[in-house]
């Protein structure tokens, strides 16, 4: 029961925020509903007992990712609204058929084809996803991987840089 | 009432396509940049459900790199949106049609 009101509560918010990034018109308050989302999703990965997981949502998304989308949206300002005509001829209406294509699919698979786990379930003795049993995980079997992730990252963060600090002469329009 | 993974998955799916219309329908970059986010905790919410359902960790292994890479792509992507903003004065897709820089 508790589980039921925990999953409706994380779906209403979740599904909200994401609705509010896609239909808000002031870009702070998609950041806003992002956020939103972001947090809905680390209480599920609570339930999914993912706790590293979830507090690396918390931190890295909700924290660092916002944080900077929030300034690159200060830099470019707020005030300017979006232009709500579509250039493209028959956009919206693929978009439409797009989704409810997926929808469709979607539906086929889990009404009438269905699937099935593989195995019985598990669930109940699912290992529980903290610091410690992650990184055994993590630096017994991903050792390379993680230092790659180390090497993208530092790759990244010079490129920002480079991409932020070099300003080209602006021509004149 | 017993929430199944299935539940979660179902979130999960819902989530991805609403990601998914945001980014097609949405102009300004910043936007469509967060629809992509969206897409990716969508994912992420598949993997933690299903690893949890078949019992191992491997989803979160999986979630672990996949947050790494948004971070990277994030930092770089917005890097490339504030130099084109900075060239070009606007954050809209369909005024940065052509090529040339």
């Amino acid at each position: 029961m508790v589980d039921a009101v925990l999953f409706v509560i994380v779906a209403t918010t979740a599904v909200a925020g994401a609705l509010g990034v896609v239909m808000a018109r002031n870009p702070v308050y998609s950041a806003m509903g992002l956020l939103a989302t972001m947090f809905s999703l680390a209480v599920a990965y609570v339930v999914h007992l993912a706790h590293f997981v979830a507090f690396v949502q918390v931190i890295v998304y909700a924290g660092a990712v916002m944080t900077l989308f929030l300034f690159v949206i200060m830099l470019i300002g707020v005030d300017r609204s979006e232009d709500t005509s579509e250039s493209l001829p028959a956009q919206r209406l693929l978009v439409i058929l797009l989704t409810g294509l997926i929808a469709g699919i979607a539906g086929i698979l889990f009404f009438a084809v269905g699937f099935e786990w593989v195995g019985p379930d598990p669930a109940s003795l699912s290992p529980s996803g903290t610091i410690e049993a992650l990184s055994t995980e993590l630096f017994a079997g991903w050792l390379l991987p993680v230092l790659s992730t180390a090497l993208l990252l530092t790759i990244s963060a010079v490129g920002a840089l480079t991409l932020a600090y070099f300003r080209p002469t602006r021509r004149t329009p | 009432m017993i929430v199944t993974s299935g539940w979660y998955l179902t979130l999960a799916a819902v989530l991805f396509v609403i990601g998914a219309i945001g980014l097609l329908v949405r102009r300004n970059a910043l936007i469509m940049f967060m629809a992509i986010e969206l897409m990716l905790n969508a994912v992420n919410l598949t993997f933690v459900a299903a690893g949890h359902r078949i019992g191992t960790l491997d989803g979160q292994v999986a979630v672990f790199f996949v947050l790494v890479v948004a971070a990277a792509e994030v930092a770089v992507g917005l890097a490339i949106i504030v130099a084109v903003f900075r060239q070009r004065r606007t954050a809209s897709v369909d005024e940065l049609s052509d090529l040339r820089g």
